[in-house]
């Protein structure tokens, strides 16, 4: 017999070793969680001292500047806020950008309809209502083909995508649906301490989300969900229920840019949402989260948006042609996802002994 | 050497599935503070046995007594809920989630943030982490990474750290060293070790003998489903072991 007896095992009681923070590794980490920030900062400094050679002009300290961008980060942070969830569960949804443009027409022709029968400020609320609930809609179909039926999310919102489109095009009766309401066009316009309505309702929106996803069980079920779907199944939690909302949830927030769309060009229109579903995912990509599922943040999703948002309006600004910004984008997100590459070889490798 | 009423006991359990028989009239029990190893060849009858003890399949005929009330399970929440824990081969950890959160998957405790907001009360699930996992010797000094940060037997820790946090009296570990190296392997047996001074009952899977012979107190054989021996480790050794196992 050449093992040792179970008496002699115990005296010699080799218990796991603790680990060791190491110092390099975790700030590796930091700056790597980061890098939607220090892009952001980096893409300002560079667009400052453009600015400041070609026209001797601010870029950054300009009000107009900064309203304009946030304005311009509004819609795709909307959609990118419900995709961050989602590809945290280690799922994408791609009919987002149709579900905003579905509600978009939904928005203004219940604005318009309510308008009729009810007081103005009461009919805005009526069509933001109705465009949220319906967007909710395609949510659970997609949440339920997702969960109950097995499709993967890839193919299941693509089938959305489709329908969605179809549904908004009809509704909106081919063209775009203008809304007769001036509360509504006040919301979409309007500005509180020069800081527009859209900007101040998609924060709280953006806040609230961030302690959904950083503060509840729902949020912590959904990390789990991403990392090991297999783990959270035999921990008790519910997937197919969590599957469902999680869908909800984002065609919600859909729901929710589609109607601040409608009120912002006091139109609705079936295509509103259309180049934004890939910025969304851009977005989330950008802020840290892996297209794997399991990591992401809000707030890094908040950061990648506003990338997104200064490449679009700083190339602009800066008179470059346009079609410059599909390729700065691009080469963002590829630099992104390397550097999250690189740090996943770094320190997110088990510490072997 | 260990003569308390016995934690577990499962009589003449069955398992079939269609003609495949499984688990045939299968008997075994295990006593607070021992170590039992269920040996035997790929298809014996291992895994079935498990599933049917922790709640997965349904037994066909026989019954499982804990603390000699017969008792039986739809799901593996409620054998975990009356204190049967399996610890899976793959860990069944988030490995995105630090240790406490991982100790409290699925049941995440909340606090109140400026007195009405709910939110997860993750000193609470820190403190846990640390007790739990300091009861096991094993001291973390980040108690904020995740898991994947650990090596293979210390997540093997954190998992049996789990199934000590929600005390559970009988602990099912399958292969818990098969994916080690050696001298994780050892920490494993340590750690096994010190569920059995606590009290607990552990069924221990494994296809190493030389685990097995340094960990168990006792070892059931399995061989086609039906059990084909059962020895005290002190009074048997790898050969008549083995050949329980294969027959002959």
């Amino acid at each position: 017999m050449t093992s040792t007896s179970p008496a002699q095992q115990a005296e010699k009681h080799v218990a796991p070793q603790a680990d060791h923070g190491d110092a390099a590794r975790s700030w590796v980490r930091r700056i790597a969680e980061g890098r939607a920030w220090l892009f952001l900062a980096g893409l300002i400094i560079c667009f400052e001292v453009w600015s400041r050679m070609a026209f001797g002009a601010t870029f950054v300290l300009n009000p107009f500047n900064l309203q304009s961008i946030a304005i311009f980060a509004v819609a795709p942070l909307l959609l990118a806020t419900g995709q961050t969830f989602v590809i945290i569960s280690g799922g994408i949804d791609l009919s987002l950008g149709f579900i905003m443009g579905l509600a978009a027409v939904v928005a203004a022709h219940a604005t318009n309809m309510a308008g009729a029968a009810i007081p103005l400020p009461l009919a805005m609320l009526a069509g933001i209502l109705a465009a949220v609930i319906v967007a909710g809609v395609p949510g659970v179909i997609n949440g339920l083909l997702i969960s109950r039926l097995r499709v993967p999310p890839f193919i299941g919102t693509l089938g959305m995508f489709g329908v969605a489109r179809g549904t908004a095009y009809l509704l909106a009766g081919g063209t775009t649906v203008p809304v007769q309401n001036s509360w509504f066009a006040a919301l979409g316009n309007g500005l509180l301490f020069r800081v527009p309505y859209l900007v101040i309702i998609t924060a709280i929106f953006v806040i609230v989300m961030h302690y959904i996803l950083s503060q509840t069980r729902f949020g912590q079920h959904n990390y789990a969900i991403g990392a090991n779907a297999q783990a959270a199944r035999r921990a008790g939690i519910d997937i197919k229920d969590h599957i469902l909302r999680l869908y909800v949830l984002s065609a919600m927030c859909a729901g929710l840019g589609g109607a601040l769309y409608a009120a912002r060009f006091t139109a609705g229109a079936a295509q509103a949402g259309e180049p934004l579903l890939l910025d969304s995912v851009a977005a989330v990509v950008i802020g840290g989260a892996s297209l794997f599922g399991g990591s992401g943040t809000i707030f890094g999703t908040v950061a990648g948006a506003l990338v997104i948002a200064v490449i679009q309006y700083g190339l602009v600004f800066v008179n470059v042609e346009p079609f410059w910004q599909f390729i700065a984008v691009g080469v963002v997100i590829i630099i992104s996802v390397l550097i999250d590459q690189a740090q996943r070889r770094f320190s997110g490798a088990r510490q072997d002994e | 050497m260990n003569s308390a009423a016995p934690l577990l006991e499962v009589r003449n359990l069955s398992k079939h599935f269609g003609a495949v028989r499984a688990l045939n009239d299968f008997s075994m029990v295990v006593r607070p503070g021992e170590v039992v190893a269920l040996a035997g060849d790929n298809g014996a009858g291992k895994t079935t046995l498990i599933k049917a003890i922790s709640g997965v399949y349904q037994p066909t005929g026989g019954e499982i007594l804990l603390r000699g009330q017969p008792v039986s399970f739809s799901t593996p929440q409620e054998a975990r809920e009356k204190g049967i824990e399996t610890i899976y081969q793959d860990l069944a950890l988030a490995d995105n989630l630090s240790i406490g959160a991982n100790i409290f998957l699925g049941r995440e405790p909340m606090r109140k943030a400026f007195g009405f907001l709910p939110v997860l009360d993750r000193k609470k699930m820190a403190v846990a982490a640390k007790e739990t996992m300091s009861r096991l010797d094993f001291h973390v000094s980040r108690l904020e990474a995740p898991v994947s940060n650990f090596s293979g037997g210390q997540r093997q820790a954190v998992a049996i750290g789990r199934a000590v946090y929600w005390d559970a009296q009988i602990l099912i570990m399958d292969e818990p060293t098969a994916a080690l190296g050696v001298p994780e392997q050892r920490k494993v047996i340590s750690l096994i070790h010190q569920l059995k001074a606590q009290g607990r009952g552990v069924i221990f899977i494994s296809h190493n003998l030389q685990d097995i012979f340094a960990v168990s107190d006792r070892i059931v054989v399995l061989r086609r489903g039906v059990q084909a021996g059962e020895r005290k480790i002190a009074e048997t050794n790898h050969d008549e072991v083995v050949k329980l196992m294969v027959g002959g």
